[in-house]
């Protein structure tokens, strides 16, 4: 199994820098980044996956160097990735976002992806933009297992998605993990990040501020209130 | 009791309201009431067609069947503007903001409106009287923006631009707000802050709110309307959906408490 090591990240928008050095490592327990709005959590993301460059440090899964590779090849390493916002075609059926990635011999396949979302199935003929907010995030979900990934980054999954969903989702990947599933999970539903993650890393003005179990942030409002609170 | 009677006193009237989508029933059926100054929650199944019928409620497409009554007044057949006009504001489930602006400036746009300021041009004005300084910068306290006010919206988090999308809805003095899952992508502790502030609104506003975080959906209603497939699965107090078996199977889950 690779390691995801990302070492001395920086990274930002213009002259806005958003992350000042960060380091993280993700092996096989799957790790939950967590923090309040605007701390960099999507921007670290976007920068694993190349969408955004970095200006400094290094990211590399296991012996492959994702900084300064494209997008594609990062994918192509193994990373799959959940974007924030969901980012579905509109003009493309659900079947149709999922068939474009089915490989032969793949693990995930269409029928898995349709059991771990029956509603998906039931909306299988329907375009993108005439699915609700929900039921994209379940596609964008589903398109990124579709890959492959032996890392699944998921960056916010449980928005939008009902309470049950929730749950099933949780446990779909916990039984994932169990065979082997890397995940970086970016939440701010502690209850789900915490159903996954015994580890929980808190990202805070672009550094990590602290490494907490999942199990002692749930128990103490303190906690909470000191790394998810308003500062 | 009379129609005339009941109509000034209910903010928000549906009756058979439903809307098709090809062969699709996004919305099938749908009557309640919401009366002047209660806080209705719309929960349900992903799907179901809460925010189809948000967007039938604020006019940004028409009806299939049924009619729609704001503060007693037939509003089926009339555009967004009219019934924005009549006091509704809304945010969306994904944000619409202007990303070229900053988180300062899109509250501009919508004080503007509210306070009658001047409307053309403003964007090639941008000098602020001091009630827009006063009134953005009180709003941007009450969401925790205040930080990013000379942000462009462009910079900042999605979680951000779901805060500035209630004070713009705020902004806009709403005499009915719709808020479609404000609560989403938020922080847990930022969540109890909006939970404090959707309390704290003024009593003379009706508020209605889609929410699937029933720590927020829940405290704040008076009345929960549970949608599933387009129908009305069931309407009710948080107590009677907290405890309903049915509600817990079909949404809730097992393992929620």
């Amino acid at each position: 199994m690779s390691d995801l090591v990302i070492s001395g990240v920086e990274a930002g928008y213009g002259h806005v820098r958003v992350l000042h050095g960060v380091n993280l490592k993700v092996s096989e327990k799957p790790v939950a980044l967590m923090g309040r709005n605007g701390m960099g959590k999507t921007t670290l993301a976007q920068a694993i996956m190349g969408l955004n460059p970095t200006t400094a440090g290094e990211i590399k899964y296991g012996d492959v160097t994702l900084t300064g590779l494209a997008t594609t090849k990062i994918a192509r390493a193994g990373i799959g990735y959940v974007p924030q916002g969901r980012r579905v075609f509109p003009s493309l059926t659900v079947d149709e976002h999922l068939r474009i990635l089915e490989k032969r011999n793949n693990q995930w396949t269409v029928k898995k992806v349709y059991e771990l979302f029956p509603r998906l199935a039931e909306r299988k003929k329907n375009g993108g933009a005439m699915l609700s907010g929900g039921e994209q995030q379940m596609l964008a979900i589903g398109r990124a297992l579709m890959t492959d990934p032996t890392l699944l980054l998921m960056d916010e999954p449980s928005e939008g998605l009902a309470p049950a969903i929730v749950e099933h989702l949780g446990n779909s990947l916990k039984d994932l993990v169990a065979q082997g599933q890397q995940v970086l999970l970016i939440e701010q539903n502690l209850k789900f990040a915490s159903s996954l993650c015994d580890e929980i890393v808190i990202l805070s003005n672009g550094e990590i501020q602290a490494t907490v179990s999942s199990s002692e942030l749930v128990k103490s409002p303190e906690l909470q209130n000191k790394y998810l609170g308003v500062a | 009791m009379t129609n005339t009677s009941k109509d000034t006193n209910l903010a928000l009237s549906l009756s058979g309201v439903s809307r098709n989508f090809g062969g699709i029933r996004a919305v099938a059926d749908i009557s309640f009431d919401v009366s002047h100054g209660k806080r209705l929650t719309v929960i349900g199944t992903n799907g179901a067609g809460k925010s189809t019928l948000f967007n039938l409620i604020a006019g940004v497409y028409p009806l299939s069947q049924g009619s729609i009554h704001i503060f007693g007044q037939d509003v089926s057949n009339q555009p967004a503007h009219t019934r924005a006009g009549l006091g509704v504001a809304r945010t969306f489930q994904t944000s619409k903001l202007f990303q070229g602006l900053t988180v300062r400036e899109n509250l501009y746009a919508a004080l503007r409106q509210a306070l009658g300021e001047q409307k053309i041009g403003w964007l090639s004005n941008p000098a602020a009287s001091e009630k827009l300084v006063d009134e953005s910068t009180e709003i941007l306290g009450k969401v925790d923006l205040l930080k990013k006010a000379d942000v462009l919206v462009s910079d900042i988090s999605h979680g951000e631009s779901r805060q500035l999308e209630v004070a713009m809805a705020l902004a806009m003095r709403p005499k009915i707000l719709m808020l479609d899952e404000p609560a989403a992508g938020i922080s847990p502790t930022e969540r109890g802050r909006l939970v404090e502030l959707l309390k704290s609104l003024d009593k003379d506003m009706t508020v209605v709110l889609i929410e699937h975080d029933m720590a927020v959906a829940l405290a704040v209603a008076d009345e929960v309307i549970v949608m599933h497939d387009g129908n009305m699965f069931l309407q009710g107090t948080p107590d009677e959906i907290r405890t309903s078996q049915a509600v817990r199977d079909l949404y809730l889950g097992s393992n929620h408490e």
